[in-house]
């Protein structure tokens, strides 16, 4: 469904983020990518989407070459690649519905989009998805009155109502608390399975992202160090990917545990 | 911090010699360069008429006071010629100053090498020039009144408004526009929605701080024959009317405190 | 909102827009249309002579033309002594003027000041503000006659008004502990305000100052239109015979001007910060 090819990005600077980076996911897998900070995690998805230009190096959505698409064709392409973003990146004096019709602009036309007339499906679909994530409440507050998981959740629904085949996930709990990261991250994972997309996220807690996913994969120095399922990541492999360090309690701790939160019951 | 050792120990300083000398040289080199001002300006003024002025002053004041209330029948039209003059000059500067502005920005101009310096000196020259050297220029131009007023308060205002607006673009958050962008939209889809509404609030406090700024320059732009209650300003001055002319300013400085006031509640209620 | 309007079933088909910014919607049609209705007045009470208009666009294009062939020489010593009055009068109407504004912005902030002070500094400063360059020009002119001191006089009064309330709101919004640090050491006033206010404000102060000179330039070059010295008379003797190639020179001279110093200024405040 989604091949990375060779793909490279060297910065203006001179630093290579991603060398030669080979990658397969196929329909419906969802992926965790962990490595340290500067890795290339960010700019691996945003080379994936083009909000940054890779260096050299293909990218295939299905049928699709990316990296060659012009200016329209690479719009269409991104309508279907979902994206959720480290800080929820919602636009804040928007209200909730607006942020969350924002993933139907690459539909909808100029003018429309305008005078905020999207078509009743897409309003619709608005609905569904806020009341999906217990937040239909909301919709008509601004999106700066939100709090962090409340936030998270729309960028959520801004993501999904895009109709995507792929969703683009960066670091989506790096600033919420513990048990929001949970339930944002249980989501996430939920509403993949339901509408069989592929996910590919970007995650720092090694713990949360073997809770979740399927298959993990390791990133160090813009390389592909470790691809395999959550259970083969053991404190030698932490090491290869991260540096020396006392794993064995930061995986211990992810089999204790049990979460029975209700993500409903939290608005 | 030097630290000069001496036979008795260790002496703190601010500054090493070197320092002090400089700073005091550029005081000096300050001074030297206001008293030699100070001296021109004293040589092309006649002390006789300064020396004289107190009583001249006393002479004024007691003419001009109590001012001709009477005359204020005269004055309302010039008053709404006034409020006109900026209002319109304002609206006109800002449906000009917004392109201009993105043009500017270095997050949003299509070009930074030969667009953004172009906006750039647009920017610069209009908003060097007062408004009533524009007021001259554009009477000159197009014969006095009221829409020279409102030109001259336009072009005035476009490089001031442009100015306040694109230093608010390029402060806007990048991710914001990254996430709007990542959806698919087009290039306008993203500044309606990823840009627009973060400078909304900077545009509307732009526009009213500029309009309250606009009242005061409005009201005197009639000294040079552009419309407004500037007009009446100078007939009276002109045939030593000091009565009026007390009046005159009497408005103006009431119209001036208005503006502020109005402005200040409308930029609160905005933020 | 009632919890039956959250039930997911009653939206779905109904319409969505974006809620309204005034929610009342008597008032929002009100200040819509009273706006739409004071531009169609305003609009139609302004008398524009078409015709005027456009025989004047010649001239303008001939004023656009002059900026391609500014002519500098021909009254080149106009120029030269205008712009000397206008730079004489700037520099020493922002040494007074910043060197009054200090104490007076010291009085006129809430946290260093005795109220007594405090009202009749804000006095000051609220009189300054009011009172524009042009009609201060005006009232000096007619006192002390024709000449740079008007211009002088005038220039100082204003930044006054303009240093005096930034710096003063400066000082009210500066760090409090820093302040009481200094006053717990057992220091005098003026030593406080030495160590524990100064430093503080100093940055901004110098910041003011040079966008002021800025602005007491601007200011110069108008207060002759009005007889009070400097670079304007130059101007508008040029405007009124129709001279346009050297009102563009100095047009040009001025925007130069004004350049080069934000430029300093920009250069100033990055390094006092």
């Amino acid at each position: 469904m989604l091949r990375l090819d060779k793909l490279t990005k060297t910065y203006k600077t001179g630093d290579q983020a991603l060398k030669a980076v080979e990658l397969e996911i196929p329909q419906g897998q969802v992926v965790a990518l962990i490595g340290p900070s500067g890795a290339g995690k960010s700019t691996l998805i945003r080379c994936i989407n083009r909000l940054v230009e890779p260096t050299s190096g293909k990218v295939w959505l299905g049928d699709t070459e990316l990296t060659e698409l012009g200016a329209g064709a690479l719009r269409r392409e991104r309508r279907r690649m979902g994206m959720i973003f480290q800080e929820y990146a919602l636009v804040e004096r928007l209200t909730v519905m607006e942020n969350v019709l924002s993933g139907r602009l690459g539909y909808v036309g100029f003018w429309r989009s305008l005078t905020r007339r999207f078509p009743q499906k897409d309003v619709d679909e608005a609905f569904r998805l806020l009341d999906r994530v217990g937040l239909v409440h909301m919709a008509d507050k601004r999106a700066d009155e939100l709090s962090g998981g409340q936030r998270q959740r729309v960028g959520i629904c801004r993501a999904l109502i895009q109709d995507p085949a792929l969703l683009l996930v960066d670091e989506p709990t790096a600033s919420l608390d513990p048990k929001t990261s949970r339930q944002i991250m249980r989501l996430i994972c939920e509403l993949c399975a339901e509408r069989g997309l592929a996910a590919i996220i970007n995650i720092h807690d090694v713990a949360l992202a073997q809770m979740f996913v399927a298959r993990v994969i390791g990133l160090r120095a813009g390389a592909v160090e470790f691809d395999g399922p959550p259970d083969a990541l053991t404190p030698d492999v932490l090491t290869t990917i991260y540096g020396e360090e006392d794993w064995v309690a930061t995986i211990d701790k992810v089999e204790d545990e049990e979460d029975t939160l209700d993500p409903e019951a939290v608005a | 911090m030097p630290v000069i050792e001496t036979p008795e120990g260790p002496i703190w300083r601010r500054r090493t010699r070197g320092q002090a000398m400089a700073r005091w040289f550029g005081w000096l080199l300050g001074l030297a360069a206001f008293l030699w001002c100070w001296s021109r300006i004293s040589e092309a003024t006649t002390w006789f008429f300064v020396r004289d002025a107190p009583r001249i002053a006393g002479d004024i004041l007691g003419r001009a006071l109590p001012p001709r209330w009477s005359y204020i029948d005269n004055l309302w039209w010039p008053i709404w010629d006034t409020l006109n003059i900026a209002t319109l000059g304002t609206i006109i500067a800002l449906i000009l100053a917004v392109p201009v502005a993105f043009l500017a920005a270095r997050n949003t101009t299509p070009s930074a090498l030969i667009v953004r310096p172009i906006a750039l000196l647009i920017i610069v020259s209009t908003r060097s020039i007062n408004s009533l050297i524009w007021a001259l220029l554009l009477i000159a131009i197009i014969g006095p009144g009221v829409f020279a007023g409102v030109i001259a308060i336009a072009i005035r205002s476009i490089g001031f408004c442009a100015k306040l607006l694109y230093e608010a673009i390029e402060e806007i958050s990048a991710t914001q526009v990254e996430a709007i962008t990542a959806t698919g939209a087009s290039r306008w889809q993203v500044m309606a929605y990823g840009i627009v509404p973060q400078i909304a609030p900077a545009f509307a406090g732009i526009a009213v701080f500029r309009w309250d700024i606009n009242i005061r320059e409005s009201t005197v732009l009639g000294l040079v024959g552009a419309g407004g209650i500037g007009l009446q300003l100078q007939a009276s001055l002109n045939t030593l009317a000091w009565p009026q002319v007390s009046l005159i300013l009497l408005v103006i400085l009431f119209a001036v405190v208005l503006s502020e006031w109005v402005s200040a509640k409308v930029r609160a209620a905005i933020i | 909102m009632t919890a039956a309007d959250t039930e997911i079933d009653s939206l779905l088909g109904r319409k969505w827009r974006k809620p309204p910014m005034i929610r009342r919607r008597w008032l929002r049609w009100a200040i819509g249309l009273g706006f739409v209705a004071y531009l169609i007045a305003a609009f139609a009470t302004i008398e524009v002579n078409w015709s005027r208009v456009y025989e004047g666009l010649d001239r303008g294009g001939a004023f656009v033309m002059a900026f391609t062939s500014p002519d500098f020489t021909s009254r080149g010593s106009d120029i030269w002594a205008g712009m000397l009055e206008s730079v004489v009068m700037t520099v020493a109407a922002s040494v007074v003027g910043i060197l009054i504004s200090i104490p007076i912005a010291l009085g006129a902030a809430r946290n260093i000041a005795p109220l007594p002070v405090y009202m009749i500094c804000r006095g000051i400063i609220a009189v300054s503000r009011a009172l524009q360059e042009i009609i201060v020009a005006i009232l000096l002119v007619a006192i002390f006659g024709f000449g740079p001191l008007a211009g002088f006089l005038t220039l100082s009064f204003a930044t006054i008004g303009f240093l005096s309330k930034l710096l003063a709101e400066d000082i009210e919004s500066m760090s409090r502990a820093q302040g009481e640090a200094v006053r717990a050491t057992g220091s005098r006033w003026a030593q406080w305000i030495n160590y524990g206010v100064q430093p503080q404000v100093m940055p901004r102060l110098i910041g003011l100052s040079i966008y002021r000179v800025d602005i007491n330039f601007r200011e110069s070059a108008i207060l002759g239109l009005v007889g009070a010295g400097g670079i304007g008379a130059t101007l508008n003797t040029a405007f009124d015979r129709y001279e346009y190639d050297t009102a563009a020179a100095i047009l040009i001279i001025i925007i130069a001007v004004v350049m080069a110093l934000e430029y300093i200024s920009g250069i100033v405040r990055a390094r006092v910060q």
